[in-house]
This record gives C-alpha cells, structure tokens and sequence, in this order.
C-alpha cells in the first residue's frame, strides 16, 4: 500500500525528502485513535478528565486507569498507547524518587517535565526501538508558583498549556476549552465544564459504547497532593450536564 | 643502624589530613563560619595558610575536616551538582538541598571515605542554617557545629557562651575566639584564623593574622 511516506517510513532513523521523521508522525496518529483526555490549568489548581469508553460490562469501573500520580504532588494523564503511557510514568515516578533521595526536596514540574521529554526523545533515535504511541498532560499545584500544566507529545515537544487536549476529540475540546475563562474559574467549576466537554462535545452516543468519566485534581483543596475528585462530586458534574441538555432542548 | 628515610621521611608520606578546627555559627540574619588553616601530614604542615572554607554555590559553604582527599572530591561533586541543579530548575540551591546532597555521598560511599563536613549558607527560605555531617553520614540541622580535631576544646566554651540569634558583632566574637582557643590547645590546628559571613547580602570573607589572635590564659 503506498502513502504519503512511502519509502521514507520504515524507520525512525531516516528523514524525508521534505524533512519529517514519518515514524513519529505516525506515533502521532495513534494517539489521535484514543478517547479524549483534557487538562485544564484553574486559578487554584489542575484538573484533568479522561473520556473512557467501556468496552464490556464485565470491565470493573475504575480501573484500567488513565491518570497516575508521580511522587504525591504531580498528575499524569495519558492518550494514546496505555502501555506506553505507564512506562513513561514509571520513568517519571523513579525520577521523582530519584530526585527526592538525592536533594531531600519534591521534584518541581518543570524539571520533571523536561527530563521526561528528554526520555521521550532517545526513542526517536534508533531503528531498533519504536517512538511511544502515547501523549500525557503533567499537571502540579504550588502555593506559590501556582498550577501549572504540561503537554509531552510523541515527538517529545513539552509545551505549557492553559488547557490542552489530546486523543480523538481533541480538536472539538479545544475550542470548547478556548470559550472559557480559565484564569477565574475554581476546580470545582471545571470538574463540570470538563464533564460536559467530554460527555457532550466528545463523546459520541450513537456511534460509540457507554463511557465512564475518570477525573482527576490537584489543588488548593488538596494542600497540593494529586488525587482522584471525589465520586460523588462527578455524579453531581454528570447531573448538571443533563440539567443543562434539559435546558437546551 | 640509622635509616634516614625512616628517621626524616617518614612524616611525608602520612596522608595528608586536615587536623583542624572548623566552626560555623548561625546568627540573626545569616550565619558565620570560621576555620584555622593548617593541614599536617603527621608533625609536618603541609600547608599553613589552607582555606577551609569552601565554596559550594554563591551562598553556600562547607567546612571541611578529615582527609583532605575526601573532602575535596566531594565538596566539588556537591557544588557540580547544585551548580546543574540550580540551572534546570531556575532558582538557587537551598543549603537543605546542598547539604542532603553531601549526606548521599558521605553515605552511600562510608566504607572508602574519611570526610566530616559541616554546610552552611543562607537562603531566602530558611535564612542562615548549619548542617552538621559527621564520619558516619549522618545529617543534623543544627543552630551551631563545631569540627575537627580542635572542637573537642570547645564543647564547654560553646555550650557556655552560645546564645540563638546574636549580633553579627557578638557571633563573630564567638567564632573568632572560639578558633583562637582550639589552635592555642590542639597540635592539629594552626595558623590563621579565616572567617566568612554570609547573609542575604553575600558573603564577605575576613582573616585574623597569628600575631592578632587574642590571648588567653597561658604562661
């Protein structure tokens, strides 16, 4: 089957005549064929929420986890690859414990950040080792620098980010995002403007199975400490979304 | 029968220790450190006008005492990694960071070294602090530390004359004095005394000659 990069695609040592590195391209485009995951940087603190699609009733809610923590202070959500997704959290996470044992301080995010980019760039390197099919969001709240939001792609760009998405739906969520005014609004209130990005926008009913929403914070109400928002506030997110379809019909 | 090597050599080829007496002192506003200056080998001094104080980052410093080898190699491998640290993160280096640095490699490495180090400094967030890390690699935040061979001398001036938050003029006093008194009673210090204050201004270094040293009692 010829493409766009035939001949130039085989391995991520070779560049194209117009000078792209196909193999990460493609990285790339599997994570586009995963459900969406957004993050969005409050006035006090990160929120993340993953849009999961349950594949069968006999799957256990809440597992097959989608946001990890790294050290207790930061949040990784993933898109793409799971599997890949873990490796780069288990790296972040000895990273972090590395840092931690050697200067007795938490590892700032920046820092964190850039070490996982560089980690994530040796794969697109050699021939004998794949990029990762996955991008994460990174995610920390400081009480004095504030929250902060991180973007790793497969071709391992670390971009900081007000709001980002990534997956499927990620060019829909970003508009969506791009209507908000971040700078003003609390965690809470972004549990349910991302509850209704993902159950609304995102997530399409008829062409897709049932989805369960794994959301996850850090922020003042935490004292700092990454941690999954509470059930009971998601249900209450999920209520308000179809209080507001209600309206709109 | 006489052998002149071992007679008149013998002393060259003891490792070269530093003897010592290191002190450093927190007060309101910073801390001051202070050290005599000569390192022996055996009865030979080596050097006579050493500077123990070294530098570690701008505003942090160590106090070395135990084999100088040791000593050295260290303290630059903690100011190398302070140095990349402080260049990744955008901020300077806590003396915590600094000191929790020479905790890892004092013990991680305790069966192959000989090294007492003592870090102090100033930073924004805790102001002047004293880690005191002894020959097994322990690490203890302390308001004052006293090392080396001399400080035996001193445990009952400084539990005596110590007060928390003291005058620059008052903490200077007690280092100077302090040192002046271990090089008087310990074979293994000598010299000069050689001082450094450092507070949210910098640090500024300053020595006190042989000649200067106040004396005490001695007959």
């Amino acid at each position: 089957m010829s493409g766009i990069g035939t001949g130039y695609d085989l391995y991520p040592t070779t560049f194209s005549p117009d000078g792209r590195i196909f193999q990460v391209e493609y990285a790339h485009k599997a994570v586009e064929n995963s459900s969406t995951a957004i993050g969005l940087c409050c006035k006090d603190g990160v929120v993340f929420g993953v849009e999961k699609i349950i594949l069968s009733k006999m799957l256990v809610e809440g597992t097959n986890r989608r946001v990890f923590s790294v050290g207790e202070h930061i949040g990784i959500a993933t898109a793409g690859l799971t599997a890949d997704g873990r490796r780069i959290v288990q790296n972040a996470r000895q990273e972090a414990k590395n840092y931690e044992n050697f200067t007795s301080d938490i590892i700032p995010i920046h820092v964190l950040t850039e070490r996982l980019s560089i980690y994530v760039q040796v794969f697109t390197l050699y021939n004998y080792i794949r990029p990762f099919g996955c991008s994460l969001m990174i995610g920390s709240y400081d009480e004095e620098k504030g929250p902060s939001l991180y973007c790793i792609e497969p071709d391992s760009v670390a971009l900081g980010f007000y709001g980002c998405a990534i997956g499927k739906g990620k060019q829909e969520a970003k508009t969506e995002i791009s209507k908000l005014k971040l700078s003003e609004m609390t965690c809470k209130d972004a549990v349910k403007e991302i509850a209704k990005i993902l159950i609304k926008t995102v997530h399409d009913e008829t062409k897709e199975k049932e989805m369960e929403l794994e959301m996850s914070w850090v922020c003042k109400e935490t004292k700092g400490k990454h941690k999954l928002v509470p059930k009971k506030l998601i249900e209450e997110a999920v209520e308000w979304v179809k209080g507001q379809e209600n309206e709109e019909d | 029968m006489f052998n002149f090597e071992k007679e008149f050599l013998s002393d060259l080829n003891k490792e070269v220790k530093t003897g010592t007496t290191v002190m450093a002192v927190t007060f309101k506003g910073g801390v001051i450190i202070a050290a005599d200056s000569r390192t022996s080998s055996g009865s030979y001094a080596v050097n006579r006008v050493t500077d123990k104080l070294t530098p570690v980052h701008d505003q942090i410093y160590c106090l070395r005492s135990g084999s100088a080898a040791d000593t050295q190699i260290i303290s630059s491998y903690v100011s190398y990694y302070t140095n990349m640290f402080s260049i990744e993160e955008g901020s300077k280096p806590t003396v915590k960071k600094a000191a929790h640095m020479f905790r890892e490699f004092l013990y991680q490495n305790k069966q192959y070294l000989h090294a007492a180090i003592i870090c102090a400094g100033w930073d924004p967030i805790e102001g002047g602090s004293v880690y005191s890390l002894p020959l097994g690699g322990s690490i203890v935040k302390q308001p004052f530390a006293t090392g080396g061979s001399g400080s035996t001398y001193l445990y009952g001036y400084c539990d005596m004359n110590f007060k928390e938050n003291m005058t620059e003029e008052e903490a200077e006093k007690f280092v100077t004095y302090g040192i002046t008194e271990a090089i008087a009673r310990d074979g293994g210090s000598g010299g000069i005394v050689r001082k450094a204050i450092i507070d949210k201004n910098g640090v500024r270094r300053k020595t006190v000659y042989g000649n200067k040293l106040k004396k005490f009692w001695e007959k």
